[in-house]
């Protein structure tokens, strides 16, 4: 659906080359809903308006629909753009038009006839919820309600491929959640490919099927959310996750329960199905090995049961071994040691 | 020294006529000539739609220096050009052109000001649902900054009844010509003071319309 293929974009900044996205290339699936996550500064945003061409790379391409969209003329790209709607952090409402203009305006951009604009704006003031607020003005709305008639106004000429800069970042928690939901509901309903970018690793775990972590203009990790969760490479990517899930043990933490524990620990990632089935017990009385679980957590991720366990074993270092071994069958294990838990 | 009411008023009835003439197509000629300006000087700024550095030094510059020049030598030095376009120096329409000119300039600095401060956002949100460039300048700009726009189009016109004052130099009539020449310069204070009032009530008018406008395009 979006393909970018070594994609660089390069500014100049103080009379030097900057790279605010350096041989990018990323796959986002027809119907999936993917997630590029990054501090400020990591260049996901530049990466996002190069979809549609409000910013040009400098090197690589980018396909879009089976297109090479940096070779299109002026006129295609207009239409090229009706197809990939964007929501913005800060909405970009028009202010000199109701909510009902703003959503007919793309639709008069597009020379729909007027009955259609008239029923179509009133089937997405349904779809999200508003539609006693019709004939208000943006500054009369709610955040939460400018980012509805932001996401509608994305909507209005039936794109199949959705952007969202920063969608919730300029909303509290509560009105976060409500405007991810309408997203999922974007996805599920109208099979609208997302493409997201954040800072919020919440925003990825509730809707994201999958992800790539950015930093310094580059992709340093990417895939499936479980994936990623469950056994993160790099530390930017470990940071994003332990905003989210405390799923590891602080390192002072740590320190003190070497000091209890002086075996070995373990740290055991159980994921959906597994979560419910005794396997630890099974397998430490099959081998008689003692187990202390020291450390754990169970959180839910795109509704799968996601656990995580620091375990310490107590015994010979042979029997430590089989039993791990084991164990590896059916979950993760890795053995934790003090640098990286 | 006393006055003949009877035959002066006419005369006031006459000066209004001609203020509000000159005022009136001045307006509508510099508000044209003074968008096109406006938006060109902000199409053609730094990361502008248009961009061209060369355009926007040079119409800048222009502007510049016509801005400052005083009204009243502004006036006389441009006479060739107006006896050019317009026939003659003299009258109501030969005090309309230069006004026009200089009322242009100004305006074309108030869009400018106007169009700087709209949300690029907005402009973003316009392109990336596939506005063209010029569906964006009639749908996004001129739509959005309406609002101010007539409240800085109004300060022009109480700047152009001052103006059209001075146009009584070269015969351009009006009432700052009819309290020059009665009240001025034959010391009948109650005829200057008739014609300041009747221009009081004048600004008075156009800034409660200007505001009026204002308000409802502004929606506020």
């Amino acid at each position: 659906m979006i393909q970018f293929e070594a994609v660089s974009k390069v500014f100049t900044l103080n009379l030097k080359p900057f790279y605010a996205v350096e041989n990018v290339s990323l796959s986002v699936g027809q119907g999936e809903i993917f997630g590029v996550i990054g501090f400020s500064g990591a260049g996901k945003s530049t990466l996002l308006r190069l979809v549609n061409l409000l910013e040009r790379p400098t090197s690589g391409r980018i396909i879009v629909h089976n297109r090479d969209i940096t070779t299109v003329s002026p006129k295609e790209l207009q239409d090229l753009r009706r197809r990939i709607g964007m929501v913005f952090q800060t909405f970009n409402l028009f202010n000199s038009r109701t909510v009902y203009g703003n959503l007919a305006y793309p639709l008069k951009l597009a020379k729909t006839p007027k009955e259609q604009v008239d029923a179509r704006v009133k089937e997405l003031l349904r779809f999200v919820g508003l539609e006693d607020k019709s004939e208000y003005y943006p500054e009369q709305l709610s955040g939460g309600q400018k980012q509805r008639v932001g996401i509608a106004r994305a909507l209005a000429t039936s794109p199949d491929i959705l952007i969202c800069d920063e969608a919730t970042s300029a909303l509290d928690p509560e009105t976060t959640g409500e405007i991810l939901k309408l997203l999922k509901k974007v996805n599920e309903e109208y099979g609208i490919t997302i493409l997201l970018i954040t800072h919020e690793m919440n925003v990825i775990r509730s809707i994201c099927h999958r992800v790539a972590v950015m930093e310094k203009g580059r992709v340093i990790e990417e895939g499936p959310i479980f994936d990623i969760f469950a056994n993160p490479q790099q530390a930017t990517t470990k940071n994003f996750i332990r905003s989210v899930i405390q799923d590891q043990l602080p390192s002072s933490l740590l320190e003190k329960v070497r000091q209890k524990h002086p075996g070995r620990l373990y740290r055991l990632i159980f994921k959906d199905g597994i979560t419910s089935e005794p396997v630890l017990s099974r397998i430490s009385r099959k081998y008689d090995l003692d187990f202390n679980i020291v450390y754990g957590s169970i959180n839910e991720l795109q509704g799968s049961l996601f656990g995580s366990l620091i375990v310490e074993f107590i015994g010979e270092d042979s029997k430590i071994h089989q039993v791990v071994e084991e164990l590896r069958s059916v979950v993760e294990a890795l053995e934790v040691d003090e640098s990286d838990n | 020294m006393t006055i003949d009411w009877g035959a002066f008023w006419p005369k006031v009835v006459d000066a209004l006529g001609e203020t509000v003439l000159m005022v009136a197509v001045t307006l509508i000629f510099a508000s044209i000539l003074g968008l096109a300006l406006g938006l060109l000087l902000f199409l053609t700024r730094k990361g502008s739609l248009y961009e061209n550095r060369i355009l926007f030094v040079l119409l800048n510059f222009v502007i510049n220096v016509v801005r400052p020049v005083p009204f009243i030598i502004f006036l006389v030095a441009i006479s060739p050009l107006t006896r050019f376009v317009i026939g003659s120096t003299i009258g109501t329409w030969a005090a309309i052109f230069p006004m026009t000119i200089i009322a242009a300039f100004a305006i074309g600095r108030v869009v400018e000001n106007n169009l700087v401060s709209i949300d690029p956002g907005m402009i973003e949100a316009a392109k990336a649902l596939g506005a063209s460039p010029l569906q964006i300048i009639f749908g996004v700009l001129i739509r959005e900054s309406l609002g101010p726009l007539i409240l800085g189009l109004t300060f022009i016109s109480i700047a152009l009844i001052d103006f059209s004052a001075v146009a009584g130099m070269v015969g351009g009539g009006g009432l700052g010509s009819l309290a020059m020449t009665y009240g001025y310069q034959r010391f009948n204070t109650s005829v200057m003071v008739v014609t300041i009032i009747i221009l009081i009530v004048l600004v008075q008018a156009a800034q409660y319309a200007g505001n009026y406008l204002s308000r409802k395009f502004l929606r506020r």
